[in-house]
């Protein structure tokens, strides 16, 4: 049962991405920035390590959104984020959120992307409509 | 360095870029999204689509291209070394099917100094090969280090 009326909660997600992911993403998405990819690079621009791709955290932002509305891609049909912090392979991130508006089938999620205290994603708002 | 504004209003040339298949699955899977309109013809079609479909922020894939001219244009002078990804936001039209000729149209709609940091808002429009939208997307992205 999906989240549709003011202050529920959504199921949310949690996942853990591998050593080698960003490499995956740059792959997918066509972004090598070096930071996400070379660890000797990221140390020398002062980064503990390489770094996760922000749209690769915004991308499991929309999974978890679209999910709730029942995954099919035509219920997502806004998202926007914030990118507030680092985050890093080999952590698990999870996603959490909570449903602000709600009018019928249309319905707003208020959602937050962390590595433990670390937010990395917050104030995003995605609207979904329940087909 | 003083921050540039020239760039404010102006707009690129059109960025083309056809979808395939094997990208929409390359990108699903990376996200771990599991769902077979993605992957299978006969699935999507089943759900509707006229094939298939790509998740909604594939838009990254389509779209992205079209930003590379963009920081590197002398009138954004933008300072790479101290960029960040600020905020981003993407409103979806029409599903993006695998096959689609997706045209990527940037415009420049602000660039502001905010606590000594420089503000860069770039708008994309992307239409398919019908004219239909498919995705309109607002790109933040915040220099360091900028004099007011």
């Amino acid at each position: 049962m999906s989240a549709s009326s003011k202050g529920e909660k959504i199921a949310g997600l949690k996942v853990t991405p591998d050593k080698f992911l960003p490499h995956r993403y740059a792959g997918a998405s066509g972004d090598f920035n070096p930071i996400h990819i070379d660890n000797d690079f990221a140390k020398m621009v002062g980064l503990p390590s390489t770094i996760l791709h922000g749209l690769y955290v915004m991308g499991l932002v929309a999974k978890a959104a679209a999910q709730e509305a029942g995954g099919d891609p035509r219920a997502l049909k806004r998202l926007s984020v914030q990118f507030r912090g680092m985050s890093f392979p080999e952590q698990e991130i999870e996603v959490t959120g909570e449903v602000i508006e709600a009018d019928g089938t249309d319905v707003t999620f208020d959602l937050i992307a962390a590595q433990g205290e670390n937010l990395v994603i917050r104030n995003a708002t995605a609207d979904v409509s329940y087909g | 360095m003083a921050l540039k504004t020239d760039a404010v209003g102006k707009s690129w040339p059109p960025y083309e870029y056809e979808v395939g298949r094997e990208k929409i699955r390359e990108y699903a899977q990376v996200i771990g999204i599991d769902n077979p309109v993605h992957f299978d013809a006969a699935a999507a079609k089943d759900a509707g689509y006229r094939g298939i479909v790509a998740p909604p922020m594939f838009v990254v894939v389509y779209a992205a291209g079209s930003m590379g001219p963009v920081l590197f244009d002398p009138d954004v002078e933008m300072n790479f070394a101290a960029m960040v990804h600020g905020g981003q936001e993407f409103e979806w039209g029409e599903p993006v099917i695998s096959g689609d000729l997706i045209t990527t149209t940037v415009t420049c709609k602000d660039i502001f100094p905010k606590d000594g940091k420089g503000f860069y808002v770039f708008e994309t429009e992307s239409v398919n090969q019908n004219g239909d939208l498919v995705c309109k997307a607002t790109w933040t992205n915040i220099v360091r280090g900028i004099e007011e």
